[in-house]
């Protein structure tokens, strides 16, 4: 109960915050329209709505994480977490209370951007349900790496490296814009080395109906959320200490 | 009966000693100050006092439960109303007392009560609706204190509750704190002179973590020598009172 009232405070904050409406929910729109129309006038396989559509979802959750970071590192800055440290609320109460409000947010996304790639030409099939299922794990990976950069940076820092920084790394290593193997080498194995490109393909296996290709994938998200939720979770921990 | 026992309470950072032995008490109902200039060690105190940091040493026992062993017990007996204002900015006023009466696991009814007792003592009624990130800066140290209330603490921590207000803020602020005298035990950290010898039963001065002197505003005033409580502090603090 304390920590649902919790979540929906927080769910409120990131909601009434206009900027979130407009990066979280309209710029994945217009990116898929924008593309979809050079597509139009000039045909690239990786602008093909199926492929362009789960790379899309997955990008448009990089806004997760700058909204997780942001709402922690502002509370951390005004003081509203030291006073509610003081309070009965436990710190999973404040893992969850944070984690929580953003799934359905991330959910509400994939589903606009794939109401949105229908509309683009997208076959409805079962596998669209299924693509928004899988949407849960990846968000998770993201909102987890939010905690995690909100939990020791401040909410201008947070602006700069997960707004501008992480959005980009997680774009360019993700093969949603370019054919990692063109690029090749080392760039190619780092970005196979990350979750950013499996959540992609995850994403886009699931949408093509080629299911023995999503468990590698999804092993790969889960391992980095679990990973990156412990780091958030201890990382949240040393900071509630040092107050 | 005292509210609070401090015994020996000691905060070392590195090379720092932000608190130093410090061994004071203050009793039930009383209006206590902590006065001192940037780095006294006001503010640790008070995050020690409210189980947000660990003591290198020493304890400290409120209403008789101790800050290390029963922070639990301390934390469901006491509020803080932080330095910053620590209001969530994106909820309404009354959003934000809801949030804390959630978070305190009160009924529907105790919440409706609560809040409509605190909008009745803080005036509230006109900024009820509105963004709490929205109000002036008085209005937003009124809030932080209400959301502070709200337990229905019985020890309540204000620290510079009137940072940065103009003149009538803070006397609005002073009259809602003086409203609380004798209902709830205050510890007050201020930089303001005038607002410690109008506010407090007692004060205790700190320089660079230890306690100079700790008593009534006119006690301290004829230990330094002097009339005005200003010249006062700065003679204790300077070390050249009498």
């Amino acid at each position: 109960m304390r920590m649902l009232m919790f979540a929906n405070r927080n769910t409120k904050e990131i909601l009434r915050d206009p900027l979130t409406l407009f990066f979280g929910l309209g710029f994945p729109l217009v990116l898929i329209l924008l593309l979809s129309a050079i597509q139009a006038n000039i045909p690239v396989e990786l602008f093909e709505i199926k492929r362009l559509a789960p790379g899309i979802t997955v990008f448009g959750l990089a806004f997760m994480t700058l909204f997780s970071a942001t709402i922690i590192a502002k509370d951390r800055g005004s003081s509203l977490l030291q006073r509610l440290y003081t309070t009965p609320l436990t710190p999973t109460d404040f893992i969850l209370g944070y984690t929580l409000p953003i799934i359905p947010i991330s959910v509400a996304q994939c589903v606009i951007c794939y109401i949105a790639a229908i509309a683009l030409g997208l076959d409805i099939t079962v596998n669209i349900l299924y693509a928004v299922l899988f949407i849960v794990p990846v968000s998770i990976l993201y909102i987890a790496l939010g905690l995690l950069c909100g939990s020791v940076l401040n909410d201008k820092q947070v602006g700069g490296i997960c707004g501008t920084l992480l959005t980009n790394l997680s774009a360019w290593l993700s093969g949603i814009w370019f054919d990692l193997k063109l690029v090749g080498g080392i760039f190619e194995k780092i970005a196979y080395a990350l979750p950013f490109v499996h959540a992609v393909e995850l994403e886009r296996a699931v949408i093509s109906g080629e299911f023995s290709e999503v468990v590698p994938h999804l092993l790969w998200v889960l391992g980095y959320a679990f990973v990156l939720l412990i780091a958030a979770v201890l990382l949240f921990l040393r900071q509630m200490k040092k107050q | 009966m005292d509210a609070i026992r401090i015994e020996g309470l000691t905060k070392k950072y590195k090379d720092t000693v932000a608190v130093d032995n410090l061994c004071l008490s203050v009793r039930e109902g009383e209006l206590f100050s902590l006065l001192g200039v940037n780095g006294a060690g006001k503010t640790t105190i008070i995050k020690m006092l409210s189980c947000l940091t660990q003591p290198t040493s020493g304890n400290a026992f409120l209403n008789g439960k101790s800050i290390i062993e029963e922070s639990a017990a301390v934390k469901s007996i006491i509020a803080v109303s932080p330095q910053e204002t620590a209001v969530a900015p994106g909820l309404s006023v009354c959003e934000n007392l809801e949030l804390m009466c959630g978070v305190h696991g009160f009924t529907k009814e105790k919440q409706n009560k609560k809040i409509s007792e605190l909008t009745d003592l803080l005036g509230f009624e006109s900024v009820l609706k509105k963004k709490a990130g929205k109000l002036s800066g008085g209005w937003q140290r009124r809030l932080s204190i209400a959301m502070a209330l709200i337990s229905e603490p019985r020890i309540l921590f204000l620290d510079e509750p009137t940072l940065g207000l103009d003149v009538l803020a803070r006397s609005d602020l002073w009259d809602i704190i003086r409203s609380l005298k004798g209902k709830v035990t205050i510890i007050l950290t201020t930089h303001y002179m005038e607002e410690a010898e109008a506010l407090s039963d007692r004060i205790a001065i700190m320089k660079d973590g230890k306690l100079l002197i700790c008593d009534t505003a006119d006690k301290i005033k004829e230990t330094a020598g002097t009339d005005s409580f200003e010249q006062a502090f700065v003679r204790i603090v300077k070390g050249v009172a009498k």
